[in-house]
């Protein structure tokens, strides 16, 4: 497909180009446990975005001088797979995959307990198979189902969305053609139960008014797919628990 | 102290809990293993089963590291001998160390022999863990009457939280694989499971079925129908 030009209009009577309302998710598919040799994995997609994530470690710290004797050292590494948007990403580390490790790193940091593990480090590896917009949220909510998984103790999850401003009118889950041609575009995570940001990231030119407007949309979001990730995880290990008591 | 919170208990025995989840409200109840206590209320760490004892809520975890502590049987693979000492790795985020005075019971004179006679690099050895330090320098030692050399056999490795399941109440499971499969089997604390004998296959295809459903009810059932169908 040749690049689309700018749309006239990106919202037709109150419905978005991809026949969404405003305040709607794209199709939201969560997979844990994709892969066999890593500690935590898991699948996230929003729907064209998808984000593999891999956990492994807890294990010993290498190159020795990173590590730290009073707790456990993260390390994150975002990267766009080559085949995942129309041009192709040069694969390797580039500015943009440097600044999206880092905040990633900082947000996870939030709610890992390091100091159960002394001298350790932790991977996270997120790995961008398709890329139509929120790349970063879908990878941060994908890492903290892997670590999860990987069974690194964890105060809670961290759910993630991004929010936008399309046509003059505030909008969930920016996609596609909204990323591009929209005028603001802010990821959010937030740490599951509580209500605390670890990641705000924006871009674009906002009024006061409009960016409380956005930040209160985007955590209705974040819960949303708080309740999505818990029921997945959940899900995984069905125990019919329910026949304990029977027995 | 304030009195308007009530306590209460918000989860059952066995119950699998996810990080973040509510595990009980007030200051009756204290977290132990897994948990921490946020707000007067105890959440969830990790990914587990609930296990309570008296007032305690702790949580078997479904996944993780091996964490050494004093006591431990554990399986280790040699992989660095130094003049007086044998680095072992135990399936853990930390090496351990195996001294020369705590492996071998008689004098070496250290001038004549070489320590490889004793063990060498690629042997797998059952130990005992006999310190854990602060800095989590782990020593073992081979001064138990299970400890010793592993020759031959086949070594598996399993989640470390999952070993209780793999031996059972008294050792029920362990001896009921051992019985059907006819093999030796050792169960290290690590997770790491050496086995020899005379079907091998059997034995470990039991061992991962443990490690793969050890939460779902009815365990024993399935496993003894495993075993008994064969190969």
């Amino acid at each position: 497909m040749t690049k689309a030009g700018k749309p006239e209009k990106m919202i037709i009577n109150g419905k978005r180009l991809d026949g969404r309302e405003l305040e709607e998710f794209r199709p939201i598919t969560v997979e844990v446990g994709v892969l066999k040799r890593a500690g935590g994995s898991a699948i996230f997609r929003f729907g064209d975005t998808y984000a593999l994530s891999a956990v492994y470690g807890p294990k010993p710290m290498h190159p020795k001088h990173l590590q730290n004797p009073q707790k456990a050292v993260l390390r994150c590494r975002y990267s766009m797979a080559p085949f995942s948007t129309k041009e192709r990403v040069r694969p390797g580390v580039s500015r943009r995959s440097v600044e999206i490790s880092k905040v990633l790193n900082e947000a996870l940091s939030n709610v890992l307990f390091f100091e159960d593990y002394p001298k350790t480090g932790i991977d996270v590896f997120v790995e961008i198979l398709q890329a139509e917009a929120s790349t970063r949220c879908a990878g941060l909510n994908a890492a903290s189902l892997a670590l999860a998984e990987a069974g690194v103790p964890m105060r809670d999850f961290i759910s993630s969305c991004s929010v936008g401003k399309v046509d003059g009118k505030i909008v969930l889950d920016v996609g596609g053609i909204e990323d591009n041609y929209g005028d603001v575009d802010m990821a959010v995570a937030t740490i599951g139960s509580e209500d605390k940001i670890v990641l705000l990231q924006l871009d674009g030119i906002v009024t006061k008014e409009e960016f409380l407007k956005m930040l209160e949309l985007a955590r209705k979001g974040c819960l949303q797919i708080y309740e999505k990730q818990k029921e997945v995880l959940k899900e995984k290990y069905k125990t019919g628990e329910l026949d304990v008591e029977s027995q | 102290m304030n009195k308007e919170i009530k306590s209460e208990l918000l989860v059952k025995e066995r119950q699998l809990v996810i990080p973040g989840e509510s595990l009980a409200k007030g200051l009756d109840f204290l977290p132990s293993s897994g948990c921490y206590r946020i707000n007067n209320e105890i959440k969830a760490k990790l990914t587990g089963l609930i296990k309570l004892k008296d007032r305690f809520v702790g949580i078997v975890p479904l996944a993780g590291v091996y964490i050494p502590k004093p006591g431990d049987g554990v399986i280790g693979l040699v992989e660095d001998m130094q003049t007086t000492i044998w680095v072992l790795d135990i399936n853990s985020p930390y090496d351990a160390i195996l001294p020369l005075g705590e492996a071998v019971g008689e004098y070496v004179d250290l001038s004549k022999t070489d320590i490889s006679v004793y063990y060498d690099i690629g042997d797998l050895v059952y130990a005992k863990v006999l310190n854990v330090s602060k800095s989590k320098q782990v020593q073992l030692t081979m001064n138990d009457y299970r400890a010793r050399k592993l020759t031959g056999g086949r070594v598996l490795t399993i989640t470390p939280s999952k070993v209780p399941r793999l031996i059972g109440k008294e050792g029920s499971m362990i001896e009921l694989i051992k019985d059907k499969s006819k093999c030796q089997i050792i169960v290290g604390q690590n997770g790491v499971v050496w086995l020899k004998g005379e079907r091998e296959g059997l034995a470990a295809k039991a061992i991962l079925t443990i490690e793969r459903e050890s939460h779902i009810v009815g365990l024993t059932d399935r496993i003894l129908g495993l075993l008994e169908k064969g190969e």
